[in-house]
């Protein structure tokens, strides 16, 4: 489509953005590598600075919060995606039935995602899961019961929750533009094929969806495997709520060790790229077809 | 068996009624076509057949029963989509056997079917394939073949041909009519082409704004269509119809006579106009004629070989026995 000129141009034209990204990207990511490399302690005058090969990377795996903070992101990541695809293909379905108001509750589903992660963990955290001034303690208090003291009790739940319920309107949305992008004669002739809605749905909609299902996993994997506000924000990365990501945090800036922080950083590059190649070859392939 | 009728039946969305209050008939075995422009209603008469729409007010009779409230599924008719509606995700296979699959059909009955429709569609050969593989006709016969396995009542059919290009659409419309003959199941067909109405029908309803205008077989309209709507309306080229003084010569508001029926000579005749376009289709040419007096051209045909140019004078003859008089209600005199 394009001449050699309009491409040389196009060329031209991009390579201050390119140059400019690229630096961006590949300053911090050459830092990371280095520091990762050296013995790096600036609170430590005691300890000599210097090159230590792999050791960095021995010792972040070797600590004994590694293995324990690798499960935590798991079952955070995990839960954070069954609860948001599940919920989110749900209210897909409930918001792609015609009902008055539509447009107004569209925007008041998205509405979540537009809140700044350490907002609505302050808010989820100080005005629902307060056990004294909460909403939900009230609930709580009102049935009778005892109100739950839900950031030590059930510290990894109470995160699940506040961060589905931030990305629940992300899955929803992509969901909806994927079932409305479903022909409504296949529903129609599975209809006179005689089956039930709920045959409907699992031969023909959640096929149709399986696609737009897995693009949600891979963004969503690649964006939970670094959540930090919500946890610096409630539980400081107490009662077993430890990621990956805090872990890091907490070996550069609490333990001031920055070159056995930097090696944990790379491990975390290496798992967000395995899940960003999958990601790029269903988008691609979304994009040729 | 599959004998289905309409009493009284009505459909209005909202404030607009689409179809007032109409009754048909339509015979076990019978071919019939609903024909009429877009918008006509014809496809939401065949969905209201199915069961996709509710009726407004009125019955739907399937042998006998009132099937009114039925679903879609209980009514016992097949439909194939304008799109075919296939099932992308599944192979050619699997969208055949999915309405037995729903019906909890035995697997050995299930294959025998599919095996067997396979073969009277020439599928074999694309049993293991998705869709997205096939052409536009085998995509239409595979969905031909997921309504043959459920062995319906009767077959509906929203224009079935309209995606498919006119070469395969002409050799898919005599595979339909082999399919009606073979199986002898009615069949309800809805197009906007008066040819394939006219080719396949055993009889033909003409439908005008949800208005049946006239039900008969293709040669009743032809030849005696009740109204000005059908007359222009079944017949390719279009019938001319002419108002003013030469209709009221006829004793009609509005006279009618198709191109076939008018005698082409370039010495003398009844009319005398000028050629305007010729479209030459080898067997035979047709004139657009301007005649003095009359509002617009005359289509007239001629045979292949009349050898007449733009701007020549022409004579035209129509044939007295052929003409049809309507009078200004545009209903037809007899």
């Amino acid at each position: 489509m394009a001449t050699q000129q309009s491409r040389s141009a196009a060329r031209l034209m991009m390579a201050p953005a390119v140059v400019l990204l690229l630096g961006w990207m590949l300053v911090p990511l050459i830092m990371t590598l280095y520091f990762s490399f050296r013995r790096y302690l600036p609170n430590r005058p005691d300890i000599e600075p210097g090159w230590v090969g792999f050791e960095n990377y021995a010792r972040f795996i070797g600590s004994s919060s590694f293995w324990p903070a690798v499960q935590t992101t798991l079952i955070i990541v995990g839960g954070v995606l069954v609860i948001t695809v599940v919920l989110g293909i749900i209210l897909a379905l409930l918001l792609d039935q015609p009902m008055w108001g539509q447009g107004a509750v569209r925007i008041l589903v998205i509405a979540p995602f537009f809140v700044m992660p350490t907002v609505s963990a302050l808010v989820w955290k100080n005005m629902f899961m307060d056990p004294v001034n909460g909403i939900l303690a009230h609930l709580w208090k009102f049935f009778g019961a005892t109100p739950v003291q839900w950031l030590s009790q059930a510290s990894l739940e109470s995160i699940i929750m506040i961060v589905s319920w931030q990305w629940l309107p992300f899955a929803t949305l992509i969901l909806l533009t994927a079932v409305q992008s479903l022909d409504s004669e296949q529903l129609e002739a599975a209809e006179m094929d005689g089956a039930s809605y709920l045959n409907r749905f699992w031969f023909i909609i959640l096929p149709h969806l399986a696609r737009a299902v897995t693009i949600v996993i891979l963004i969503q994997t690649i964006f939970l495997l670094s959540i930090f506000a919500e946890i610096f924000v409630t539980t400081g990365g107490a009662f077993g709520t430890r990621t990956l990501t805090y872990l890091i945090f907490q070996r550069v800036l609490e333990s001031q060790n920055i070159g056995l922080g930097s090696a944990g950083g790379v491990y975390a590059i290496i798992l967000a790229n395995i899940v960003a190649i999958f990601l790029m070859r269903i988008v691609g392939k979304n994009l040729d077809a | 068996m599959g004998r289905i009728e309409l009493k009284q039946v009505k459909k209005s969305f909202g404030d607009v009624t689409v179809i007032p209050p109409l009754d048909l008939e339509i015979e076990d075995g019978e071919f019939v076509v609903f024909v009429g422009p877009s918008g006509c209603g014809k496809s939401t008469l065949l969905r209201l057949i199915a069961g996709l729409e509710d009726t407004t007010d009125g019955n739907i009779e399937i042998d006998g029963s009132d099937a009114t409230g039925l679903p879609p599924a209980k009514r016992g008719l097949a439909m194939v989509f304008q799109s075919y509606a296939l099932y992308p995700h599944m192979s050619v296979r699997k969208n055949i056997a999915f309405p037995m699959r729903m019906a909890k059909l035995p697997k050995e009955e299930q294959d025998r079917r599919i095996e067997s429709a396979a073969k009277a569609l020439n599928l074999t050969d694309y049993l293991d394939r998705r869709p997205g593989q096939l052409s536009g006709g085998q995509r239409q016969r595979v969905a031909i073949g997921r309504a043959i396995v459920r062995e319906p009542a009767a077959f509906l059919f929203d224009e079935p041909l309209s995606n498919l290009d006119a070469a395969l659409r002409v050799g898919m419309r005599l595979e339909i009519s082999e399919l009606h003959k073979r199986l002898d199941t009615t069949m309800v067909y809805v197009t906007h082409d008066q040819v394939e109405a006219m080719t396949m029908a055993d009889k033909i309803v003409v439908l005008q704004a949800g208005v049946i205008e006239q039900v008969g077989s293709p040669l009743d309209l032809y030849r005696t269509p009740r109204n000005k709507f059908v007359a222009g309306f079944i017949g390719s080229p279009k019938m001319n119809l002419i108002e003013g003084p030469e209709a009221a010569r006829h004793n009609a508001h509005t006279m009618g006579i198709r191109p076939e029926h008018i005698t082409v000579s370039s010495e003398s005749g009844d009319w005398t106009g000028t050629v305007g376009v010729s479209e030459h289709l080898g067997s035979d040419t047709f004139f657009h004629v301007n005649v003095e007096g009359f509002g617009e051209p005359i289509t007239v045909r001629a045979g292949g070989d009349v050898d007449l140019h733009y701007g020549d004078t022409i004579y035209l003859t129509p044939d007295p026995a052929l003409i049809h008089r309507f009078d200004d209600k545009g209903l037809r005199i007899a």
